[in-house]
């Protein structure tokens, strides 16, 4: 018994060794040389997350000389473990401009860098302090209902919004530690969360906070028994519930599907939860001046119909705000002063509205060759559809580079049906497939891959002008009516083979009797 | 056994209590006031109307506390500390005592305040709706924790800071500033805005006087066995 004791024991302390061999195999001085040549870009050469690329960015690169960490299995406001910060380094932070380094680096680079960028705090060096991971336990069953009064009861809302969208009461208020303008996660889209967006990973974070930013730690909340771990477990299978099961994947093409019916012009007809939904991410506009680097709209989903006279497209997307809405006026101006751009000073704050712009090239290439991804040349324009929130409408036009837009006649515009709720625009735009101005307006066929392109702006983000969220090119492919053969076809293919193969059959019998 | 062990903690607590009193007989106390002298800035309203429970808890509608100008021509809610001076063998243990800061109204009371270094902050939710309590020190690790019932949440600091800024997130006018000292000798003015530094061993000591918006003023006085100065600070508005 005595000799099992000791076993455990000589385990144990083998176990508490091993970190301590490994972080003698760590060397700040290439640490260094990894850090200044890959990390002070951003983080700066001294560590404060004041690189040159940083006024570019929000949120901004980590300042090591604090070392609070967002991303820990730790209790709040204690330093992270060495894992802690070998996974942020590994995988990068979603959602941010942090990329991973694991392919890019090699192991001894990324220990090194490690080890050099802890020598920024002086918090590090007091060794008594080490850092132990927290015992998260086990997942239970799911219970997303509980997680979801859970959600209600402590006041996730507030910030994060009734359906999770970062459209809380508080969302406008919210700044990180450094006092930059900060956003409540979107609980809608898991795969940008900047720890991991699966139940285990949202569990480690209500239980650690994430430090530096608004966002709480719920341990106390256990500790004190108003919680148990298990309720907490069900709150975080309740956000993770607000996502898709996967993250979206990019296809190139958006098949309108032939309706049966008439099309659905409202934003929330059921016809619509039928309809396959493509996703496709936007970001900041940053070719042409007035660049912008911190666009609010992280991407759109669209869904498209035809029946052969007209089409209808629905675009979703998550937008924390209304706009124009003077509750987050003074964060839009927060955010214009804190982030770099073109101008020598930020533009003042004003109440811009909300933007979604659908592009299409003014006919269908016969080739590969398309207009401008970035609303076209004078020589060489691009047709759009321009809905805004305020006032609340689409026009059709025709633009000849980022900065001039000549409207058409009402004619020309596709009708427009929106819905804000909570945190989230849905927009139906329905057009007929052929318009009399056949020189400016595109005229939609079947059969045809129709090139498509998506435009966003979050007044209340700041975003008018040229600030805004962009995407590249992509497909508009509007499915042909299925013809009566195609149903009658493979029937009769059925039919022939089944009878030669009785014929087959039958001779075969006929001579096996024979014989 | 127990009998003796009470005893000697008997002992030791009169002793203890003894050397208390004589060291703030024998040693010297600073008093003074701070003075405001300029226009009065006007404070901003607080829209609590998201908030029914906190706005239901004041009859005229509540301003911002950046600053407190007393009727007295006073400024409130500015810590005057003893900055440097104290001999280097200078020890006191922390107090075993809580200070509490009480979230009441969507505030926090006090709006500046005082703790020893190892000594206990109990901060107290008297609201019941959720509240963040978010503590941004530079030399004291930061910690941030909900408390979205009526709770009492503890937590202690262990390195000297003036200050620890004190924040809720979702209620983002309310800030608190905590002095973090490792001796006796603070003080918080309210509402005569005076304060009185008790039981300093005689020496020179540069005290200090800070404001959220108008820094930080510094005065040097000597303090003699049993003596008692007056140090007056005064802030200008700018």
């Amino acid at each position: 018994m005595k000799s099992v004791g000791r076993l455990i024991a000589v385990c144990i302390a083998l176990l508490s060794v091993s970190p301590t061999v490994r972080l003698s195999g760590q060397d700040t001085t290439a640490g260094k040389k990894v850090y200044v040549k890959w990390c002070a870009g951003c983080h700066g050469e001294d560590g404060k997350g004041d690189g040159p690329a940083a006024a570019y960015m929000l949120p901004r690169p980590r300042d090591f000389t604090g070392a609070v960490y967002q991303v820990r299995t730790t209790a709040n406001g204690q330093l992270p473990t060495d894992g802690d910060l070998m996974r942020s380094i590994d995988d990068g932070l979603f959602g941010t401009a942090m990329p991973g380094w694991k392919t890019r680096l090699s192991d001894a680079e990324r220990r090194d860098v490690l080890a050099y960028l802890k020598t920024f705090s002086s918090f590090f060096a007091d060794t008594t302090q080490r850092p132990v991971a927290l015992d998260f336990g086990r997942e239970p069953g799911t219970d997303a209902r509980s997680g979801r009064q859970f959600y209600d009861s402590i006041g996730c809302r507030k910030c994060h919004g009734d359906q999770g969208r970062g459209d809380g009461p508080s969302a406008p208020t919210l700044k990180d530690d450094a006092g930059f303008p900060i956003f409540a996660a979107d609980l809608a889209q898991n795969w940008r969360f900047n720890g991991g967006g699966d139940v285990a990973a949202i569990y480690r974070r209500l239980r650690t906070g994430l430090d530096g930013t608004p966002m709480p730690s719920f341990s106390d909340l256990i500790d004190q028994k108003f919680l148990t771990a298990d309720e907490l477990w069900h709150l975080a299978q309740y956000v993770r519930s607000l996502s898709p099961p996967r993250p979206p994947e990019l296809h190139d093409v958006i098949h309108a599907a032939a309706a049966r019916g008439t099309l659905p012009a409202a934003p929330d007809d059921s016809a619509w939860n039928r309809v396959e939904r493509s996703w496709f991410p936007l970001v900041g506009q940053v070719i042409h001046k007035s660049r912008w680097f911190t666009p609010a709209i992280a991407g759109v989903w669209v869904q498209a119909l035809h029946d052969g006279r007209a089409l209808a497209l629905r675009i979703t997307w998550d937008d924390r705000s209304q706009s124009p809405d003077s509750a987050w006026r003074p964060f839009t101006q927060r955010l214009l002063a804190s982030v770099a751009g073109d101008d020598s000073t930020p533009p003042a704050a004003a109440l811009w509205p909300d933007q979604l712009i659908v592009q299409f090239p003014t006919k269908i290439p016969e080739g590969m060759e398309r207009p401008y991804f970035l609303m076209g040349a004078a020589t060489q324009p691009v047709y759009q559809w321009r809905w805004t929130s305020a006032p609340r409408r689409a026009i059709a036009g025709l633009a000849r580079g980022i900065e001039r837009f000549d409207s058409l006649p009402a004619g020309s515009a596709p009708a427009a049906q929106a819905v804000y709720d909570h945190g989230q625009w849905r927009l139906v735009l329905t057009r007929a497939l052929a318009t009399p101005d056949t020189a400016d307006d595109l005229q939609f066929r079947t059969g045809r891959a129709i090139p498509v392109a998506f435009f966003g702006q979050d007044g209340s983000n700041g975003e008018f002008g040229t600030r805004m969220a962009v995407s590249t090119w992509y497909f508009l492919a509007l499915d042909q009516p299925t013809p009566p053969r195609v149903f009658v076809t493979p029937v009769v293919a059925i039919a022939v083979t089944l009878g030669l193969g009785l014929v087959l059959v039958r001779r075969a019998q006929q001579r096996g009797t024979r014989a | 056994m127990r009998a003796l062990g009470m005893m000697v903690v008997a002992v030791v607590g009169v002793v203890g209590l003894a050397a208390a009193g004589r060291s703030s007989q024998a040693g010297g106390t600073v008093t003074g006031k701070v003075r405001f002298t300029g226009a009065k800035p006007l404070m901003a309203k607080i829209d609590m109307s998201d908030e029914s429970v906190c706005k239901a808890k004041y009859t005229a509608p509540p301003t911002e506390e950046t600053v407190v100008v007393n009727p007295n021509g006073t400024l409130a809610n500015v810590f005057v500390y003893v900055d440097s001076g104290l001999p280097a063998n200078y020890a006191a243990p922390a107090p075993t005592e809580d200070v509490v800061l009480d979230q009441n109204g969507c505030r926090y009371h006090p709006h500046v305040l005082g703790i020893r270094v190892g000594q206990k902050l109990a901060i107290k939710n008297s609201d019941g709706i959720l509240h963040n309590i978010k503590a941004m020190g530079k030399l004291n690790r930061t910690f941030n924790v909900s408390q979205p019932t009526s709770m009492t949440t503890e937590r202690v600091f262990t390195a000297r800071e003036v200050m620890v800024p004190l924040e809720c997130n979702v209620h983002g006018w309310m800030q608190a500033y905590l002095g973090v000292l490792p001796h006796p000798f603070f003080a918080v003015t309210g509402t005569d805005g005076s304060f009185s530094l008790k039981g300093l061993p005689p020496g020179t000591y540069t005290i200090k006087a800070w404001h959220e918006k108008y820094g930080t003023q510094v005065a040097t006085v000597t303090v003699t066995a049993g003596g008692a100065k007056t140090q007056d600070f005064t802030f200008t508005a700018r």
